[in-house]
């Protein structure tokens, strides 16, 4: 039996609700706890200053904080070596780093590369433009009816051998929660490098990177109660030390001269000019929050609040839900209303102080598969409570009163 | 903050709701004189004009399209203004115009919405009045 937490002792801790909002976009962005913020504000407030490069006792206690997050990282996702564990700005920026650094050199002419329909855009455009770049080419597993990957194309697309695997452990748009660990056996099986993006994995469901067995995983920290600006790229070490720079200039150099430059070790060889260190502090405190709460706990809480919000919203007439049943998808819903667009749902339901979000998802080639231009969205975290299902439940009679 | 409740919803006004679900001047013209569409990516909003023009003036107009009640009512009451109206008074319709028209406050994410239907009628009349220096 997995131990469940108290969400009314939870939500003290997350000041904003005490606005009253109910707040039901955690896919998007989450809200972040006094815990979070209150580490960022000790560093800006107590010994705000640069990091690796100061002779004095405040820079060596941000030093010592900002390298101690990337130890704290690398147990949350069980990586087996710091090193591992680059800083980006978010997972955006972690799946550009791979295109540009590891893609340019590995990608070749006539190379396939293996992207999803579920994608995020972030996972999506840097492989389009690596893939012009390089002259590769782009196939994508395509749903079954209930949104979830079809696992034979894929297998298909493997016998062609492609040189990069690039999916979603779990879909923004649907919730659905690929068969990761499958899916990567099988791609590294048929010889592919593999990427897993992880923004909607690691914050909801947890990792473990060895077992998974991806080349690299990226994900964002203000996805997980950290706040925006400091993500994640893992990466295995001997890839890493293969590939190129990516962003350069200070920091992430060992020595400048006329004649040429050497670069620094890992991890910091990626990580070039000055980082955001407060963030980076921050999500420290943010992957204490979650292991002190056990991702076990926290996935029982969201599957809880998951059905409790699939059966409320299953009985409203005229209310369309999109992918997998509740018993395999992740803490979020996508639904259309018949007769009522998305835009005018999420208007009427702001006025309640309900934060619904509607509209792509940043999953347009998903968007387009599912004939829809636009959906709303309800996304869950360790916070939601069942009263804010039930005001967003009122929110959509009252728009129905209201377009009937 | 509003609470939500039905009287008070301004912003999903009776007439509206009803450009909205009883669009005017809704469907497509025949040999229209120019017809142009704009979409809103974002949210998926579409909105297309057909126009008939004879001396100078706007004959006839319809729109078609689909989307949210803002950008659809947005179009059915810029068409009830459009007939008839000269195409230069037509170009010079503004932003606060049609704003003016929904009489609403709208909010920053919806004003894309609002004002698409007024992006089809410009890009549709400049390059109408393209064509007509061509012809000349």
């Amino acid at each position: 039996m997995i131990k469940t937490f108290d969400v009314t002792a939870i939500r003290k801790d997350f000041p904003i609700f005490e606005t009253g909002i109910a707040y039901l976009d955690s896919a998007n962005t989450s809200q972040r706890p006094r815990q979070v913020t209150g580490a960022m504000m000790e560093y800006f407030e107590k010994y705000n200053s640069n990091i690796h490069r100061a002779a004095y006792h405040i820079a060596e206690v941000a030093t010592e904080r900002y390298e101690g997050t990337r130890e704290k990282v690398r147990a949350f996702i069980n990586a087996a070596s710091t090193k591992e564990i680059i800083y980006t700005r978010g997972t955006t920026e972690a799946i550009n780093l791979v295109a540009y650094s590891w893609g340019r050199r590995n990608v070749r002419p006539g190379d396939l590369i293996v992207l999803t329909i579920l994608d995020h855009h972030s996972n999506i455009v840097p492989w389009q433009i690596l893939a012009a770049a390089n002259g590769a080419h782009i196939e994508f597993v395509d749903i079954d009816e209930r949104g979830e990957l079809r696992q034979d194309q894929f297998r298909d697309l493997l016998e062609h051998s492609p040189r990069l695997v690039a999916f979603g452990q779990v879909s923004n748009a649907l919730g659905t929660i690929n068969p990761a660990r499958e899916m990567v056996a099988a791609a590294k099986a048929a010889g592919a490098t593999v990427l897993v993006d992880g923004a909607q994995g690691a914050p909801h469901q947890g990792v473990d990177v060895q077992a998974l067995g991806c080349d690299f995983y990226a994900f964002s920290g203000h996805k997980m109660l950290g706040p925006t600006g400091a993500g994640i790229l893992y990466g295995r070490r001997e890839l890493l030390e293969a590939m190129d720079p990516f962003q350069s200039g200070g920091d992430m150099i060992k020595t400048v001269r006329i004649e040429g430059t050497t670069y620094h070790d890992l991890p910091w060889r990626f990580e070039a000019g000055t980082q955001a260190i407060g963030e980076v502090i921050g999500l420290a405190a943010a992957v204490d929050y979650l292991s002190g709460l056990g991702m076990d706990s926290v996935r029982a809480h969201e599957r809880e609040i998951t059905e409790y919000a699939y059966e409320a919203l299953s009985d409203i007439e005229g209310l369309t839900l999109y992918g997998p049943p509740p018993s395999r998808r992740a803490g979020v819903i996508s639904f259309s209303l018949a007769g009522i667009h998305p835009h005018d749902l999420a208007t009427i339901a702001d006025r309640d102080q309900v934060c619904l979000r509607a509209g792509h998802h940043c999953a347009m080639p998903l968007m387009t598969r599912l004939g829809v231009a636009a959906t709303a969205r309800a996304s869950f975290y360790v916070y939601t409570t069942t009263d804010e299902v039930d005001r967003l439940v009122g929110s959509i009679k009252e728009a129905q009163r209201i377009f009937k | 903050m509003s609470t939500g409740t039905a009287a008070d919803d301004q912003f999903y006004r009776e007439y509206i709701l009803d450009h909205y679900k009883n669009p005017r001047n809704f469907g497509r013209l025949e040999n229209p004189d120019i017809t142009h569409e704009e979409d809103n990516p974002l949210c998926g909003d579409v909105v297309g004009m057909d126009f008939q023009i004879r001396n100078g003036a706007i004959a006839d107009v319809r729109f078609h399209g689909r989307g949210c009640a803002i950008s659809q009512a947005s179009a059915s009451l810029l068409t009830e203004r459009l007939k008839g109206l000269p195409l230069e008074d037509a170009k010079k319709i503004s932003k606060a115009d049609v704003l003016g028209e929904l009489g609403i406050d709208i909010s920053p994410a919806r004003i894309k919405c609002a004002l698409l239907s007024l992006k089809v009628l410009k890009v549709g009349a400049y390059g109408l009045a393209d064509t007509d220096e061509d012809e000349e």
